[in-house]
């Protein structure tokens, strides 16, 4: 993420595309809130420009893992590297680009659409009001919402929200980008358009990707590698095909359960 | 208690230190003044103009009963302006402003809007909580002076309509005039500016550390609105105290 500029000037100099993606090493992460510990002791390094998923059921502790990547908590023990400097060190949350799409989308509902995907721009002053107009449509634009830019967050679905959100993410030009379940409230061909995203920027600008989701086609689909979490421990991480192969019963149970016995027994139920 | 204290300090003085980026949150200071001020004047007038009204209502017929009917344009004059506009309306502007601000700070905590500022490098104390301070450290000691000069009118409506006072309004005016001082309607204004600080620093600092959903945030507005109510009035003695040596 950039500083503000000290002056109130807009920077003219181009501060896309400049930079690449950065790795993350986190090593005996501990974090407990009241007593219960929700992470225990996690270690993995995500490679500069890698897709990254971090899959696992509700409550394993993916989102909290998230805030602590992106400074929103800090640990009980262990630390993370942000390529290669501690992220409790000031100078590295300014030293890097980092973006992080939320879950409930969180767009500032007191600004429009609009305002909302170019605020990173407008406060940092880094483009002109004209400038930013145009990069606001072009992301809005890419996440298929070119026509909301006069709207509120409030006149808009669960899953344009969420869109509008990942657009908001795109104009900082992530060297980082985090999604806390990018295409949870989205739609099949929504959720399409997200992953595509994800892949595309990889390859575009080669930003570092985390994705947490328990979304398994989302995460087969665009994970170059995956951790699966369970109970604040890492069970299995690797590529993807590893991490499927991997024996170990909660993993299987995870990556297989199935609501098709359901209509089995529905079908079986309807013909009695 | 005294984290919370500890903290609102150190919110307070990380205002001061953003203070030279106000220019670029003008826009933003400017919504909240209007909101601030513009909203509250009916009300502050209509206030006022009773507040000054009972003053003179209770202590007219005292001051004629005991020979003083040239005093009462100046008592209720000088009590207005040194401390019921600055209370009376710090108290309004509490309720109204104050919780407001909790309000819309506390459900953008809740709803991660806060996290997703920080997230963005965008600090929450620069865009949220320095054009709130400015606006109300600049709004309420100006309409402050508008309750004083209405609070004067009601008390000299009063004097002219009330038989049992029956002071002219010349009369009550001249009064007002020798008894009270261009300093003490500085001093009103002065604690007014001092109450809006209180006012702005702790409704902003409950909705930073509101928890807990929307029950969370009726908690925080509570909270504010009450704990500035109590320190207007503490501080309110220090600085009468204070201010009258």
């Amino acid at each position: 993420m950039n500083s503000p500029a000290p002056n109130d000037q807009p920077k003219s100099e181009d501060t896309s595309l400049t930079r690449k993606g950065v790795a993350v090493q986190v090593r005996g992460l501990r974090k407990s809130f009241n007593g219960h510990e929700v992470l225990k002791g996690l270690d993995f390094e995500v490679k500069p420009g890698e897709v990254f998923v971090i899959m696992g059921p509700s409550g394993s502790g993916k989102t909290v893992l998230l805030k602590h990547l992106i400074g929103l908590e800090e640990p009980d023990e262990g630390e993370i590297l942000i390529g290669g400097e501690s992220i409790q060190s000031p100078e590295v949350m300014s030293k890097y680009r980092m973006a992080m799409v939320f879950q409930s989308g969180a767009l500032l509902n007191s600004l429009t659409v609009g305002e909302n995907v170019g605020l990173y721009l407008s406060e940092h002053r880094l483009k002109t009001p004209e400038e930013i107009e145009r990069i606001v449509a072009e992301k809005l634009e890419v996440v298929g919402l070119k026509d909301t830019v006069n709207q509120m967050p409030s006149e808009l679905s669960g899953g344009m929200k969420k869109r509008v959100a990942i657009a908001r993410a795109l104009v900082i030009e992530p060297q980082l980008i985090m999604y806390d379940e990018p295409t949870s409230e989205l739609d099949p061909l929504s959720a399409v358009v997200i992953g595509d995203e994800i892949v595309h920027l990889k390859k575009r600008i080669g930003v570092t990707s985390l994705v947490v989701s328990h979304d398994r086609d989302l995460a087969f689909g665009v994970a170059d590698r995956i951790a699966v979490i369970h109970e604040g421990k890492i069970l299995a991480i690797g590529t993807p095909d590893e991490v499927i192969k991997r024996e170990e019963p909660m993993v299987q149970k995870f990556l297989n359960a199935d609501l098709r016995h359901l209509e089995e027994g529905n079908k079986r139920g309807g013909r009695r | 208690m005294f984290q919370n204290i500890g903290e609102m300090v150190v919110l307070f003085w990380r205002t001061v230190l953003a203070l030279p980026l106000l220019w670029r949150h003008r826009q933003k200071t400017f919504d909240q003044f209007f909101e601030i001020g513009n909203a509250s004047l009916l009300m502050v007038c209509i206030l006022s103009f009773f507040v000054g009204g009972v003053i003179t209502l209770e202590t007219g017929p005292l001051l004629v009963d005991h020979g003083l009917s040239s005093y009462v344009g100046g008592v209720s004059g000088y009590a207005i302006c040194r401390d019921l506009a600055p209370v009376i309306m710090s108290m309004l502007i509490a309720g109204r402003a104050g919780s407001a601000m909790a309000a819309e700070i506390g459900s953008m905590r809740v709803y991660q809007e806060i996290d997703a500022l920080r997230t963005m490098n965008i600090s929450p104390v620069h865009y949220l909580v320095l054009p709130r301070l400015t606006a109300i450290a600049v709004a309420l000691p100006i309409l402050v002076i508008f309750a004083i000069l209405v609070g004067w009118l009601g008390g000299a409506v009063v004097c002219v309509i009330n038989p049992r006072i029956s002071v002219s309004f010349a009369a009550f005016l001249a009064n007002l005039r020798d008894l009270v001082d261009v300093k003490d309607v500085g001093n009103g204004v002065f604690k007014s500016f001092v109450f809006a600080i209180l006012i702005g620093v702790v409704s902003c600092h409950q909705g930073l550390i509101t928890i807990g959903g929307p029950r969370g945030i009726g908690r925080s507005v509570t909270k504010a609105v009450v704990n500035s109510i109590v320190l207007i009035v503490i501080f309110d003695y220090l600085l009468t105290r204070i201010l009258q040596k």
